[in-house]
């Protein structure tokens, strides 16, 4: 078989992967993505859709400030995608709110929002608490629960349909010529001359630049190239209702109505030593009843679809950036949060990894922070 | 293309399909009995607007959703007739009423 050449190659084709290898390809770059298929865990298939700020960055500044850049980019980024897929990923900006059930639960998120205000610039969550009377007039017609005594509000925060967000990247992939390669999945990665030779089914591949984006199957392919992609896979559960006529206008943290009417009710935060995905009654349970105490009125719903993902967390829960020591021109990128960070992906990471060197602003990201050593 | 087999024994029920009375066998479904009686369209999809009917009658593809006995969204096929039932078309989405009480 003949080995195709290109600047980069790209393991790992969902949505953080092929968000970085379409910014290195509308940047003038030859691609290739090589992926696993159908087999593959995917997270960006079970994910809940939110473009996502107000939690983001309590404990790394940088992270906060990266993720308002991608909210901020987002827009353009959706516009861009639909224009060259055809694809609309229903992406919209009107804020979100997460809701307080009781008093403590709202003084508690009242201390999260200033301790996460106090570590940023003011103008990068712009998140403020609201009473229970301003949450009503943002969700006209509403009944919610009595319990439900606030939220916190963030202007910024936004929601996409993540089934659509892939395809169309995979479409728009397609129209800017990348090869995407389903039936390539990375089996070994070596040094060949200045640049790498991925080994795969399908024969080897041979590129200037390598980026590792696979997910969960990182880990092990990073050791060999001295990156590091330290994976604390977690898991969370969703339920889904039968679809109603649109009663809820902007995303709730656990709670948003689709565009085609389904209400999606999550999430759970479980350890995944295993990487099972079975779905458990008793934690579905758990996140319906939450989810009635706020809007007592899904409880005559219909659920019709549970699922269970796996979150591709790292030890602190914020992204790894870093490019290899030993081996010059070799990335990492894991994150959680792969939907929101999507458009940063295509283009600020993207334009990094094309750069002879990471910028500092990348430091913070570096796995270098997980080194006991060093962190003592 | 279909013929129904005569079974001049099988016990009957009444129920109202969209609004008329109509005799039909006991063993019915709501979505079969439905069909039999012509109604056509069922339902109209949440999400474009076309017009849909009963597909797999077992309970799978959730295209016969309809309004029985008041209640939005219940899949006809998987539903026995009883005397007095009352299937209505299902137009769109169901609407989530706050304070209802349907089930």
């Amino acid at each position: 078989m003949a080995e195709a050449s290109y600047d980069f190659v790209v393991v790992g084709g969902g949505v953080v992967g092929a968000s970085i290898g379409f910014g290195l390809a509308r940047r003038g770059a030859r691609v290739a993505i090589l992926d696993q298929g159908d087999a593959a865990l995917r997270s960006s298939r079970v994910n809940f859709g939110l473009v996502w700020l107000q939690s983001k960055g309590d404990g790394m500044p940088d992270y906060g400030r990266w993720t308002r850049r991608s909210a901020d980019l987002w827009t353009g980024f959706a516009a861009e995608l639909r224009e060259l897929s055809g694809i609309d990923t229903e992406h919209e900006q009107n804020g979100g709110v997460s809701f307080c059930l009781g008093e403590a639960e709202f003084e508690q998120r009242r201390n999260t929002i200033q301790r996460m205000h106090n570590q940023v610039e003011p103008w990068v969550y712009e998140t403020r608490m609201i009473d229970r009377k301003e949450v009503e007039a943002l969700y006209p017609g509403v009944r919610f629960g009595p319990e439900m005594v606030g939220a916190s509000f963030c202007p910024h925060d936004g929601v996409s349909n993540p089934l659509r967000l892939l395809q169309s990247l995979h479409g728009a992939l397609k129209t800017i010529g990348v090869a995407y390669r389903p039936d390539a999945p990375a089996t070994a990665i070596r040094r060949d001359g200045a640049g790498f030779a991925i080994d795969t089914p399908a024969g080897t591949f041979r590129a200037g630049k390598l980026v590792l984006a696979a997910g969960h199957a990182t880990t092990k392919l990073a050791a060999p190239l001295g990156l590091e992609a330290p994976i604390v896979p977690e898991r969370g559960q969703l339920v889904v209702t039968e679809r109603v006529a649109p009663i809820l206008p902007i995303p709730a943290s656990g709670v948003r109505q689709t565009r085609d009417g389904t209400i999606m009710i999550g999430t759970t935060h479980e350890a995944a030593p295993d990487l099972t995905t079975r779905t458990t009654t008793g934690n579905m349970v758990h996140i319906a009843e939450r989810a009635v105490q706020v809007l007592p009125d899904l409880a005559r719903l219909r659920i019709v679809r549970s699922w269970l993902g796996l979150r591709v967390l790292s030890p602190d829960g914020f992204p790894v950036y870093m490019e290899s020591e030993t081996h010059p021109g070799a990335y990492v990128a894991i994150c959680h949060s792969g939907n929101t960070l999507a458009a940063v992906h295509a283009n600020d990471l993207a334009e990094a990894f094309l750069a002879h060197r990471l910028p500092e602003r990348l430091d913070s990201f570096h796995p270098r922070r997980f080194h006991v050593s060093q962190a003592a | 293309m279909f013929r129904k087999l005569p079974d001049p024994a099988a016990p009957t029920v009444t129920v109202t399909i969209d609004g008329r009375a109509h005799t039909v066998a006991a063993h019915e479904t709501a979505a079969s009995a439905a069909l039999l009686a012509g109604m056509g369209a069922t339902r109209r999809s949440p999400v474009t607007g076309e017009p849909r009917a009963p597909f797999c009658m077992m309970g799978v593809c959730y295209e016969c959703l309809m309004v029985i006995d008041d209640v939005p969204s219940r899949q006809a096929c998987l539903v026995t007739v009883a005397d007095g039932m009352r299937i209505d078309r299902q137009p769109g989405a169901r609407a989530l009423d706050f304070g209802g009480e349907d089930a």
